[in-house]
């Protein structure tokens, strides 16, 4: 089997989502239940037929939960990803390997998340891992933004990128997010005044660096493409799919590598370009897993849209924004619309490739959908 | 504070820090640092190992400023600082840490505005409720 045996061999057919807010009063399995619902309902697909499930850890909601609840038929079929964030695209990817190779006809991936009004992982202090937060917990580095931001004032000291950078990626999601009824931040325009006068997270980080808590549940409907042409939405393709989990990688704190800079994104993209019929060039439209925006331009340098450390300069001159260079997280992203754990970018290029996004990019039918940098990661890449 | 949730590959460095010493695990083999400590080593894949003390001087390779909302205790001295360091001897190995003004002054003793990336620190030990961890001073460089 050569690397391309899953080339559009399966299709997205059906997306669900609950709606996002900072608390909703449902359980995380009930969001769960309503997300996967929709997405089989979009796909006109029933519950009984599904025999595959994927999802991601930091999920709640097991698959024997949700399949009893939805009446799901046998299933033949289930994975979940570790690593948070780094998980959403790869629950594609396995969904498109099991239905490409017969493992079963009908997947279901979904994210459930209560983050908004639930407690925040870092303040678990019971629950640190040995390994490696013996090595940073002690000293202060406790939350994600403490950890990221480590790495991010390394990235602006060795290649000169600065605030400005990071106050575009967040200008692109929250303009993105002013034109979607369903995000968190529409009608709540943001100004570089107040981004540069927020309060400080964890310096180099401000507040508007930082992603949104958010309480929300999404889901996928993968088949094979021959079924899809016989669902009733457009089938948007999973043309290819990766994971990166680079060598000598350390999860979030990853100080230890010789290069800690060319993070799991970089091994994620070369595994997945060598699948695919089209490079960065031919992306249309990318959805970028913004759990924090220096995320952003170093996952644009890993993902071949720009050189080693221009990816601060990339994002000059509204390259991020609708008709720019390479328009972003057209939803919002993680930062404006929902912090579902990357999953809402997930549903957004699905969006993008049936036309129907709250910001169109006109006659899109390549997108990139990546997960979290920083952790071992995934992505996909979708064509219409 | 938060003290170190301990494994089996790290107490050598917990336990030469209770002594004063900064040491490192080194492969028995091949010679080579490794960081975190873990049971072989990657470059040569022996289980031998030596813990090797290093000299106790680094630079800054970069450092963040964590603000509220913290945990209660590190919310008391924030903002503070959290440092990684590049130790001298052996590049590869950058151990997070506090560059503080004393060994056992708060997290806050230093301005910020003082720290910068390539800083020369040095290490000096202080023991936080019952465990003696690492912490930097800075230097003339």
């Amino acid at each position: 089997m050569g690397v391309a045996v899953l080339k559009d061999r399966t299709a997205i057919v059906g997306i669900g989502q609950t709606p996002f807010a900072r608390h909703l009063p449902e359980s995380e399995k009930t969001l769960a239940c309503r997300a996967i619902l929709a997405a089989l309902d979009d796909a006109g697909i029933a519950p009984a037929e599904v025999d595959a499930f994927a999802s991601y850890t930091m999920e709640e909601t097991d698959e024997v939960e949700v399949a009893k609840a939805i009446g799901a038929g046998d299933v033949t079929f289930f994975s979940k990803v570790g690593y948070g964030g780094g998980g959403s695209c790869a629950t594609i990817g396995h969904l498109a390997a099991a239905v490409a190779t017969g493992q079963a006809t009908v997947g279901v991936a979904w994210r459930s998340r209560k983050r908004g009004s639930g407690p925040r992982p870092w303040t678990n202090t019971s629950a640190q891992l040995a390994t490696p937060g013996q090595w940073t917990r002690p000293f202060g580095l406790l939350r994600p933004a403490d950890e990221i931001g480590m790495l991010a004032r390394r990235y602006m000291y060795e290649y000169g990128a600065t605030r400005d950078h990071l106050f575009n990626v967040a200008l692109a999601c929250r303009n993105r997010a002013n034109q979607n009824p369903d995000a968190i931040m529409y009608e709540r325009p943001l100004t570089r005044e107040m981004y540069m006068t927020s309060r400080w997270i964890s310096e180099p980080l401000c507040l508007f660096d930082n992603c949104l808590e958010t309480d929300g549940a999404l889901a996928c409907v993968i088949v094979s493409a021959a079924r899809a042409r016989d669902c009733r939405r457009r089938p948007v393709y999973v043309h290819a799919a990766a994971q990166g989990l680079p060598a000598q990688h350390h999860g979030m704190v990853n100080y230890w590598t010789d290069d800690p800079l060319s993070g799991p994104a970089w091994t994620a993209a070369r595994h997945l370009w060598k699948q695919a019929d089209f490079g960065p060039a031919d992306v249309d439209v990318a959805q970028i897993y913004d759990a924090f925006t220096p995320l952003v331009p170093l996952s644009l340098e890993g993902y071949g849209f720009c050189g080693r450390g221009e990816g601060g300069a990339f994002t000059e001159g509204g390259a991020l924004e609708t008709g720019g260079r390479l328009p972003i997280n057209t939803g919002g992203g993680g930062l404006s619309e929902a912090y579902v754990h990357g999953f809402n970018l997930i549903t957004e290029g699905v969006k993008q490739l049936r036309g129907d996004s709250t910001a169109q990019v006109p006659g899109a039918s390549t997108c990139l959908v990546t997960a979290g940098e920083g952790v071992p990661t995934s992505a996909v890449l979708l064509r219409t | 504070m938060l003290t170190p949730v301990i494994d089996e590959d790290g107490a050598p460095f917990w336990e030469y820090a209770a002594r004063g010493e900064l040491r490192v695990q080194t492969c028995g083999a091949c010679d080579e640092p490794r960081f975190p400590p873990r049971p072989c080593c990657p470059y040569c894949q022996s289980f031998d190992s030596t813990w090797r003390r290093v000299s106790g001087r680094g630079r800054i390779w970069s450092f963040v400023v964590p603000h509220p909302p913290l945990l209660p205790d590190y919310a008391a001295q924030a903002p503070y600082n959290a440092v990684l360091v590049e130790l001298s001897d052996s590049p590869r190995i950058r151990l997070a840490g506090n560059v503080v003004a004393a060994p056992d002054a708060p997290l806050d003793s230093v301005d910020p505005a003082r720290l910068r990336i390539g800083a020369p620190v040095k290490v000096v030990f202080a023991e936080i409720d019952g465990i003696t961890v690492p912490r930097w001073l800075l230097e003339r460089g």
